[in-house]
């Protein structure tokens, strides 16, 4: 039943898993206190991206949404490349133009996302595609929340790759919440994965809070893409601890029991029960742990809070290739404004 | 397609039937479906797609059957066709050509006749060429497939069959960005693109035998524009003409208008005037009435002229 992972790779999933829980607080945090300007994370939601993510190989594509923290990192993504990103300064590859979290690095194949709902699912499909037509053995995998199975795109991507059995994994996170709409009212349906049915493929629901449980299901749905078996629909059950954004409250739609209930499978705590059980984690490792991650994100801070804001050029810059004359002609005037400044 | 077996076509219809224009015929029986792909009926599915499959390297050209279908893929169009290479930092970039027939004269009423470019001039990140005759079609489409930028190619549909005019063989190019003087005036310019560029010439030739030269400009390219033939012309003529027959509200003949007059106010002579299409929903039985023809853009070209 277990999946064959070393203790030392069981071990650094946890301190992953926990870098990101801390980094998520401290975020949160950088947010109250006017540092950075909004975050979006993915409290509770750890496994279900770290385990996804890690049954991928460097060469599998991920289409992301907008909330996957535990993706990015565990892609190899530096933590300090992402505080780059969330302060929005010089050396944000972004170049400061995007919403923190809405990042991407093509140098791990982790394709830059957006805010629209669903729009990456057919963008999944379509890389699939045309790694299947090129005869590239890569699967991509693309992550959506249960809110988007009631977009346009959801159904679009979920045909298309039915049509064409590519190699793509859905990995649907039910967090149970579209910011304030429940899943009960999202769908009339008894589950998410049942949708897959009518899209001619399978569709498989998995515990979300159970790193190794989504790893094995993530895995065996990857195997079989790369084999030509086509495309699957994961559902990982999971539960959306923190806001929907740093502009949400959700007391105003939720109450704590339900929290308090969700709390009691909190991902993290599960698998350090189970590391512990397995005696290869102790309290010392855990303080260890806390202490090395949260020096982490502190560096991460300190470096990224004294990096200046982009130029102003990069405003005009990448809308082309190259910059047309009305772009040129603009951007003068903004300089000229400066000047007068 | 020869040259380069990374472009693949794909839309509804268009491998087996040819495309319901027959723009695309021959194509699946010379590449194979795997070049030539009929999908799905969900437009944007299809931007979708091409847009994941110019992600990973390839060149996709999709085509939408009418521009009157092209509405489900604006939000992959405006939200992500236009703005990957600007979010990314220049990372990920997604270069395709977007093909659709679009335009009235074929009395195809409210669904198969509209020009709704303005909607996509105004999407920073995109390009939008418009051909008005089978020699441009095919240089500004070969441009097309090689632009590092997304461009939408919007092919007159009125004209499919009715314009005819030489295609050398050989490969060569039309610049994208680039207007074209198609016939050369003194007293009035006529700015127009696409079926309509027809219509000023003949506008022009009737203008001449009233005795007043007008200058033709083809503008084939909307965004970017060509903004120095157009002050050329407008300099050279003192007195402008903008035809379109998309409707006149917030027209691209709006922008051209504005440009105009923040750069030469003093040139000009009279007030630049657009003949554009009605603002309603595209007719059917009036179509006749609602297109611009070649007396209403004559009676404009004598309203500038004897202003």
């Amino acid at each position: 039943m277990e999946p064959e992972i070393s203790h030392d790779e069981l071990k650094r999933l946890y301190k992953l898993m926990m870098l990101v829980r801390n980094l998520d607080t401290r975020s949160l945090q950088l947010q109250r206190q006017g540092r950075i300007g909004f975050y979006i994370g993915c409290l509770g939601q750890e496994a279900a991206q770290i385990g996804s993510a890690y049954a991928l190989k460097p060469e599998d594509w991920i289409f992301p949404a907008y909330r996957e923290v535990g993706a990015m990192l565990q892609r190899g993504i530096p933590l300090e490349d992402l505080m780059n990103q969330y302060f929005a300064n010089a050396e944000d590859v972004q170049k400061g133009r995007q919403l923190m979290n809405l990042y991407g690095s093509k140098s791990v194949n982790y394709v830059t996302g957006s805010a629209p709902i669903a729009t990456q699912l057919p963008h999944a499909v379509g890389a699939a595609f045309a790694a299947k037509l090129r005869g590239d053995k890569i699967v991509t995998l693309v992550y959506f929340g249960e809110g988007a199975t009631s977009a346009n795109d959801f159904h679009a991507g979920m045909n298309f790759a039915g049509v064409y059995k590519t190699p793509t994994i859905f990995f649907c996170q039910n967090n149970h919440y579209a910011i304030s709409l429940p899943v009960e009212r999202q769908t009339a349906t008894q589950t998410i994965a049942v949708k897959a049915k009518a899209y001619g493929f399978e569709g498989q629901r998995v515990d979300g809070n159970d790193i190794l449980a989504v790893y094995r299901t993530t895995k065996e749905a990857v195997d079989r893409a790369r084999s030509n078996g086509g495309p699957t629909l994961i559902e990982a059950v999971t539960y959306r601890m923190g806001p929907h954004s740093s502009s949400d409250d959700p007391k105003r739609y939720r109450s704590n029991q339900e929290l308090d209930e969700w709390q009691m499978r909190d991902p993290l705590v599960r698998f350090r029960k189970y590391l512990e059980r397995k005696h290869i984690w102790s309290s010392t490792d855990e303080e260890k742990a806390q202490e090395d991650t949260n020096r982490q994100i502190d560096a991460a801070i300190a470096h990224a809070e004294k990096i200046p804001r982009p130029s102003i050029e990069t405003l005009f810059t990448d809308v082309y290739a190259e910059l047309p004359w009305h772009l040129q002609e603009e951007f003068q005037e903004l300089k000229d404004e400066e000047v007068g400044r | 397609m020869r040259r380069n077996d990374n472009i693949i076509v794909l839309g509804e219809d268009v491998g087996v039937d040819g495309g319901v224009f027959r723009a695309t015929e021959g194509l699946v029986q010379e590449f194979g479906p795997n070049r030539v792909v009929d999908t799905p009926l969900a437009e944007s599915g299809i931007i979708g797609i091409s847009i994941g499959m110019a992600l990973y390297g390839l060149r996709p050209v999709p085509e939408i059957q009418f521009m009157d279908f092209i509405y489900p893929a604006f939000d992959q169009i405006q939200s992500e066709l236009a703005k990957f290479r600007y979010r990314s930092g220049g990372q990920f970039v997604c270069p395709l050509v977007i093909r659709t027939p679009y335009g009235g004269g074929i009395r195809g009423s409210h669904y198969h006749s509209q020009s709704t470019e303005a909607f996509f001039v105004h999407t920073p990140g995109l390009k939008v060429v418009i051909p008005s005759t089978p020699y441009d079609a095919k240089g500004l489409l070969t441009s097309a497939l090689r632009d590092l930028d997304p461009v939408l190619f919007l092919e007159p549909k009125k004209i499919y069959r009715t314009v005819r005019g030489e295609v050398p063989d050989e490969e060569y190019t039309v610049p994208i960005g680039k207007a074209k003087v198609v016939r050369e005036g003194n007293d009035v310019v006529v700015f127009a693109y696409g079926a309509m560029l027809h219509v000023a010439t003949e506008a022009a030739e009737l203008a001449a035998s009233a005795g007043i030269s007008v200058e033709v400009v083809d503008l084939r390219t909307l965004l970017p524009f060509d903004i120095e033939t157009i002050m050329a012309s407008v300099q050279k003529t003192g007195r402008v003409i903008i035809l379109h027959e998309a409707c006149k509200t917030c027209g691209f003949g709006a922008e051209i208008a504005a440009q105009i007059a923040e750069r030469s106010i003093l040139r000009l002579k009279a007030p630049i005037i657009r003949v554009a299409g009605y603002d309603t929903p595209f007719p059917l039985v009036l179509e006749d009435k609602y297109m611009p023809n070649a007396k209403r853009v004559l009676r404009a070209i004598e309203k500038v002229y004897n202003f």
